[in-house]
């Protein structure tokens, strides 16, 4: 007599072990061999080829060599150069001045729609949706609009002597941070709203209670309700901004290189260097990982990032 | 009704005003009879026609759409079943670790990381298969792999805040196997599943910078057509163009706010 497999309950059904598991992967295994194949054997073969030689044609060969790394730290073919440690230090302070901003802005934001009432709290989350759902392109090229020498900012700018009259005021570092920071805004906004959403405020009145002035209300009442919502907004900001070149690109020019810009044109075909290119995206990598890391180890919950 | 400080309040519609100021300049300029500079000649569609006319950008919209519309698809069903499999079924802990750790990294990956893997890859094996190669289906399959995530992670949490025992409920009335699933799990899971589709559209519509990467020296789309056309100097059909991407936009938000937050049964009073 061939023997039955034990059965199982499992929510209420009754199944085997063996059935279970031939349905769970069943389920999981498409999308997993989909991940697998088109995102970490890609991000796999970018690791092997920051490893591998540049051809002539500005292709890759493969012998390994560590001459993407030697590029990376400043030795090129003219010696040393401090260029990309430039580049690199540009980019930290771009996306933490983008991050800083988008910080200051956000809390009075999701917090002046958070106290709206009921009724018209719906219009507000719905206007701060709008543009984190239109196309970044269309957001960043129409600052060059409201930059153009003709434009009342620019003739203000004029008239307070920042710039020449009849300048536009791009390409500058202003026009990206500016750029960069519209572009995240929303991102930093939002969790922050969630937070403020369901925030007690019977903690902010004890403080004010206590004879808290408005920053210790804020840093004692308010900041511990709402920190975890900030590191998710840190990371939603500080991560993309990192890797960002579409704003760098449109509103900095070509001499304002960012690590991101830096990456596109190592990838240009004939003329670009793709194991300096996959380099330099390790870089970015770890730069990802050590800021998820402190994510984690100051209890953040993965399931806030989406 | 807390009451914030003035100064609160002006900094966070200041800080709206920031994120609108140059939509409402796009508009502006889509309507305004003048080729160059920002002097108001008049009003005008004109801008408008050309743009109707335009076979280039009748071609970016179109693949546009196609690659967002196939990939979520395709996103849907993968990150759906995924969902249910991770939701509904005995892992181990140490499965369940790994699985996440898998989904969440497309999540928190710089887009342009992503680019530049798939590039790598395009280099590779392009001369396996032409599917490989620059083009539209390794833009979808790019678009796919980030979307998969949000989806998956979506309809993971709409599963997880459904009760175990409307399961048990149902599999005493006899129900089971495939038909809980189709009767019972699929229905309930379904706000989900919409609002999973949604997001990963929106996200396929505004992604630029994978699309850019992958799609090779003949496929445009139209972020790519608006990032081309701006280097080469706006012309106000840039504008007509951005402003209908906008007005879609605007559509695709409500579209949102009535489906996924129905349950709710709220909408917004001043929609």
């Amino acid at each position: 007599m061939p023997e039955t497999p034990p059965l199982v309950v499992w929510r209420g059904n009754l199944s085997t072990a063996a059935r279970l598991r031939r349905i769970g992967v069943f389920c999981v295994s498409p999308a997993m061999l989909w991940l697998g194949f088109f995102f970490i054997l890609p991000l796999l073969m970018l690791l092997a080829i920051a490893f591998a030689t540049r051809s002539p044609s500005g292709g890759v060969e493969w012998a390994f060599s560590i001459d993407a790394f030697k590029r990376l730290a400043g030795f090129g073919s003219f010696g040393w150069s401090p260029a990309n440690g430039y580049i690199l230090l540009r980019s930290l302070w771009i996306a933490s001045a983008t991050t800083a901003i988008c910080m200051l802005l956000a809390y009075p934001l999701a917090f002046f729609i958070a106290t709206r009432p009921a009724r018209t709290r719906m219009f507000w989350l719905i206007a701060l949706t709008v543009p984190s759902w239109t196309n970044l392109i269309v957001r960043t090229y129409a600052w060059l609009i409201l930059l153009g020498p003709e434009s009342v900012i620019a003739r203000v700018a004029a008239a307070l002597g920042f710039s020449d009259p009849g300048d536009a005021l791009f390409p500058s570092t202003f026009a990206t941070l500016l750029g960069m920071i519209t572009a995240f805004l929303p991102f930093m906004a939002m969790p922050l709203y969630s937070a403020a959403e369901k925030l007690n405020w019977n903690l902010v009145e004890a403080a004010q209670d206590l004879y808290g002035g408005r920053w210790r209300t804020f840093r004692h009442g308010i900041l511990p309700q709402t920190s975890s919502a900030l590191f998710v907004g840190v990371i939603l900001t500080f991560i993309p901004a990192m890797g960002m070149f579409i704003v760098s690109d449109i509103l900095g020019g070509a001499r304002f290189m960012l690590i991101g810009n830096l990456i596109q044109t190592q990838f240009a075909f004939g003329s670009g260097n793709p194991p300096y290119a996959a380099a330099i995206s390790l870089v970015l990598i770890l730069f990802t990982l050590l800021i998820i890391a402190l994510f984690s180890r100051f209890g953040g919950k993965r399931e806030e990032l989406v | 009704m807390r009451k914030l400080p003035t100064w609160v309040n002006a900094l966070g519609l200041f800080a709206l005003t920031l994120l609108y100021l140059p939509l409402i300049g796009v508009v502006i300029q889509s309507f305004n009879d003048s080729r160059v500079g920002l002097a108001w000649k008049g009003f005008t569609f004109k801008w408008y026609e050309r743009l109707w006319l335009n076979a280039d950008i009748h071609q970016a919209a179109w693949n546009t759409v196609v690659v967002a519309t196939v990939s979520t698809v395709i996103a849907t069903v993968l990150g759906t079943a995924l969902a249910f499999g991770l939701a509904r079924l005995p892992w181990t802990r140490r499965n369940l670790t790994a699985f996440d750790n898998v989904l969440y990294l497309p999540v928190v990956t710089p887009e342009i990381i992503m680019a530049a893997a798939l590039v790598v890859m395009i280099s590779v094996m392009r001369h396996v298969h032409t599917i490989f190669d620059f083009g539209l289906p390794i833009i979808i399959i790019g678009h796919v792999t980030f979307q998969i995530s949000f989806v998956a992670l979506t309809v993971r949490s709409r599963l997880a805040s459904l009760p175990a025992n409307l399961d048990e409920a149902a599999c005493d009335l006899y129900s089971g196997g495939w038909n809980l699933f189709r009767r019972v799990t699929l229905p309930l899971a379904m706000p989900g599943i919409t609002a999973g589709a949604l997001l990963a559209f929106i996200l396929s519509l505004d992604d630029f910078v994978i699309t850019y990467f992958t799609a090779g020296p003949r496929i445009t789309t139209l972020p790519i057509f608006i990032y081309a056309s701006q280097r080469k100097g706006i012309t106000p059909e840039i504008h007509a163009l951005s402003t209908v991407m906008l007005l879609c936009t605007v559509v695709l938000v409500f579209i949102a706010v009535r489906f996924v937050n129905g349950k709710r049964g709220h909408t917004p009073a001043n929609g």
